[in-house]
């Protein structure tokens, strides 16, 4: 589904990203753990096409398609989506008018027509329960007020409301209390199948207790130094992440 | 964001900039004595009329150009200006099949229906529309539904010749000639325009509308609105306008007077689209407006809402006199300016009555080259006793070349007032923007979302139909306008 090779990514002249390799699935979750400043932010803002970030150098393949030629909008319209670790606001404009603006727009890149307002509806009510999102936040304007846990909630409820193929989860733990966590986790979870992957980003293994990835990936300086199972998180928790900087010798 | 998209929006066209081949009936360029007598002459006025514009004429000669305001724009030449122009033959037109296909299908362009008779197959228009295209009125529709309620709907000029002793008591009580350089200017030369009078008892059951276009070249539109609610009476009256994209500055300078009787309300709507010059600031109207409501008598209430979004330079503060106890006045709008477009607007709101309230929410839009102030004047006087007032600016910012200013004035006369200011200043942000867009939303439709959201509090204040309306306007007018 994803295929990265060789990416390298510099914003003001500063090089962050520094050939970065990875395959993705489908039906594949992938965590990308790493310590502060090591580009994980970076690689999430590249891949959804924030133009902040130069691409130097390597490829980005999704479904058959250059991602890096894409435009931000129409890499969500293939079926990207980023959960922001900072969920931006939007005063005045409600989630409903948003999501439905969103979906619309992404039927219409795919040639369909725009969705009933009937069927809309319904699908909000149904992905509602999914994060245990209260009703009103629905109709609340984007993000506005919100509590650090809502805004989470809510990004997993667009998530679920616009069905991506390839979900990134910027630290979307950061800032959870220990039941928000649980109600994101478990709306990651059900939202997974075998057509879908997702990488999820986070600093702590904690997360990966709630939502189980088939491979670990640790990002140290711009590179993937190391890969492996899920004990890899285990053993990053136990170790810190001074292990992996003896190993690669830094 | 890279600079070809702001290019290539910044180049998207002023959508009603066309021009009708109709022909016109011009007076000869100039202003003097005699324009007015053959301005008078044509519409068949009666001896008062005349001498009324002969004195605000003579008044005006007096008077400076005001200087005052936050915008700069070459001093409009009043001799080169044609004060009359009426689309040929101006007949008296008894249905719509009369009226010239022309100006009927500039009015489909335009996406105002003047058909009646879409009452009758079922699809039933709420807006009877008056159109004023340059100098004169030129169709009002639905005049006989209302007149069975004894409302008065029709052009200036009508109301002139049959409702003398209307107009004349209520003419210039609420804008007077000496009010101001522009007002004087429009009392002496005002053409045509709409004239509404709402019975006492009665609530208006369609939305009144009055639409203005400026056609002809060379010419000034300078029309004169009046709308009166007597006791317990109610109308909501919406104002638009548009005219043709022409290389040099027209001049519309307009009065509208507004006045409320007990308990009465009037809701006046306005989006204005005058064409606001192209990307280099060549060519638009100046729109030098004087609009001014009095409640008259206590438990009325008056609510100006305007989007605005055209005119090369604006000029334009709607009040409300607070005369009545308890008397309501309001103030919602939206200002919007790009590339070379300059705006000055605000309102004033005068508390005389005891436990009278305003509110004025101001949300201001600068995008290109362009200057966007709002200015604002809260009096309270002495003995209008627990007056309050709310205020609040919002000016919002896109790109780094733009001015918004705020210059609120407040005036308290009585200790038992209570006013209070806010205001903000915001851009719009990348953030949002790229927010949009990971989620599919192109950069057009976010920035539609971002400003519309924005505006919300003053678009919700509009007549559907108009708030459709506005906010496509809206996006159209800050197309590719974040760079």
């Amino acid at each position: 589904m994803l295929s990265i090779k060789n990416l390298h990514a510099s914003i003001d002249g500063k090089e962050i990203l520094k050939g970065i390799n990875l395959e993705v699935k489908a039906g594949e979750i992938h965590a990308i753990m790493g310590p502060n400043g090591s580009g994980k932010s970076t690689l999430s803002a590249v891949l959804a096409g924030r133009e902040d970030y130069e691409v130097t150098e390597g490829s980005v393949t999704f479904n058959g398609k250059d991602l890096l030629e894409l435009s931000p909008e129409d890499r969500a319209r293939e079926g990207v989506f980023l959960a922001f670790q900072y969920p931006v606001e939007i005063p005045g404009v409600s989630n409903i008018n948003f999501l439905k603006t969103a979906i619309n727009e992404i039927r219409a890149y795919k040639g369909l027509e725009p969705m009933e307002a009937k069927d809309f509806l319904a699908l909000v009510k149904e992905k509602q329960k999914l994060v245990e999102l209260d009703g009103k936040l629905a109709s609340r304007s984007v993000n506005e007020g919100f509590s650090g846990g809502e805004k989470k909630r809510n990004e997993i409820f667009q998530m679920a409301i616009l069905e991506p193929k390839l979900a990134i989860l910027d630290e979307t733990d950061s800032g959870l209390d220990i039941d928000a966590l649980r109600i994101v986790a478990g709306g990651v979870n059900k939202l997974k199948s075998k057509d879908n992957a997702t990488i999820v980003i986070t600093h702590y293994q904690r997360l990966l207790d709630y939502i189980v990835p088939d491979v670990v990936h640790i990002l140290y300086n711009g590179k993937i130094v190391k890969s492996g199972p899920k004990e890899l998180a285990l053993e990053l928790e136990e170790k810190g992440y001074d292990f992996i900087k003896e190993e690669v010798g830094a | 964001m890279s600079n070809e998209i702001l290019e290539e929006q910044i180049n998207s066209d002023y959508k009603y900039g066309f021009v009708t081949d109709i022909e016109a009936d011009n007076a000869p360029k100039g202003l003097n004595e005699d324009i007015i007598r053959f301005i008078s002459k044509k519409k068949n006025e009666p001896e008062w009329m005349l001498e009324y514009r002969l004195k605000a004429f003579k008044y005006w000669l007096t008077l400076e150009e005001p200087h005052w305001a936050h915008v700069s724009y070459p001093k409009p030449n009043f001799q080169d200006i044609i004060y009359y122009s009426a689309p040929k033959p101006k007949v008296q037109l008894n249905s719509l099949d009369e009226v010239d296909p022309e100006l009927l299908k500039t009015f489909e362009k335009l996406g105002i229906s003047i058909e009646e008779q879409k009452r009758l197959s079922g699809v039933e228009s709420r807006i009877a529309v008056d159109i004023v295209m340059d100098s004169v009125s030129v169709k009002t529709t639905f005049k006989e539904t209302l007149s069975e309620k004894g409302i008065i709907f029709c052009s200036f000029g009508e109301a002139v010749q049959e409702h003398p002793e209307l107009v004349k008591k209520y003419m210039g009580s609420v804008v007077p000639y000496t009010d101001n350089f522009y007002a004087a200017l429009n009392s002496a030369v005002f053409t045509d325009g709409s004239f509404c009078y709402i019975p006492k008892g009665v609530r208006c059951p369609m939305e009144l509308s009055t639409y203005f276009r400026i056609n002809a070249s060379g010419t000034g539109q300078f029309e004169r609105t009046l709308i009166i609610a007597a006791e317990d009476a109610y109308v909501s009256y919406l104002e638009g306008c548009t005219a043709p994209m022409r290389d040099e500055n027209q001049l519309h300078a307009a009065v509208v007077e507004i006045v409320t009787h007990k308990n009465a309300e009037v809701k006046y709507s306005t989006v204005q689209n005058w064409y606001p010059g192209d990307k280099n600031g060549k060519g638009g109207i100046f729109n030098f407006v004087t609009k001014r409501g009095i409640c008259l008598e206590d438990n009325s209430k008056i609510s100006w809402t305007q989007v605005e979004t055209g005119s090369a330079v604006t000029w334009k503060y709607p009040s409300v006199i607070l005369k009545g106890d308890n008397s309501v006045g309001e103030f919602y709008s939206v200002a919007v300016t790009n590339n070379y477009q300059q705006a000055d607007t605000g309102t004033k709101m005068m508390h005389l009555g005891k436990n009278t309230r305003s509110t004025i929410i101001s949300k201001g839009i600068s995008a290109g080259f362009s200057n966007n102030s709002y200015r604002g004047l809260v009096r309270i006087s002495k003995g209008a006793t627990n007056a309050r007032n709310f205020s609040q600016c919002d000016s919002l910012l896109m790109g780094d070349k733009c001015g918004a200013h705020t210059f609120p004035y407040i005036e308290i006369k009585d200790k038992s007032a209570v006013v209070e200011h806010e205001a903000t200043t915001s851009k719009i942000g990348e953030d949002q923007l790229f927010y949009c867009k990971s989620r599919g939303i192109d950069n057009e439709k976010a920035i539609g979302l971002i400003v519309n959201g924005y505006c919300k509090e003053v678009l919700n204040k509009l007549p559907m139909e108009f708030a459709v309306e506005a906010q496509k306007l809206l996006a159209v007018s800050l197309e590719g306008s974040v760079g």
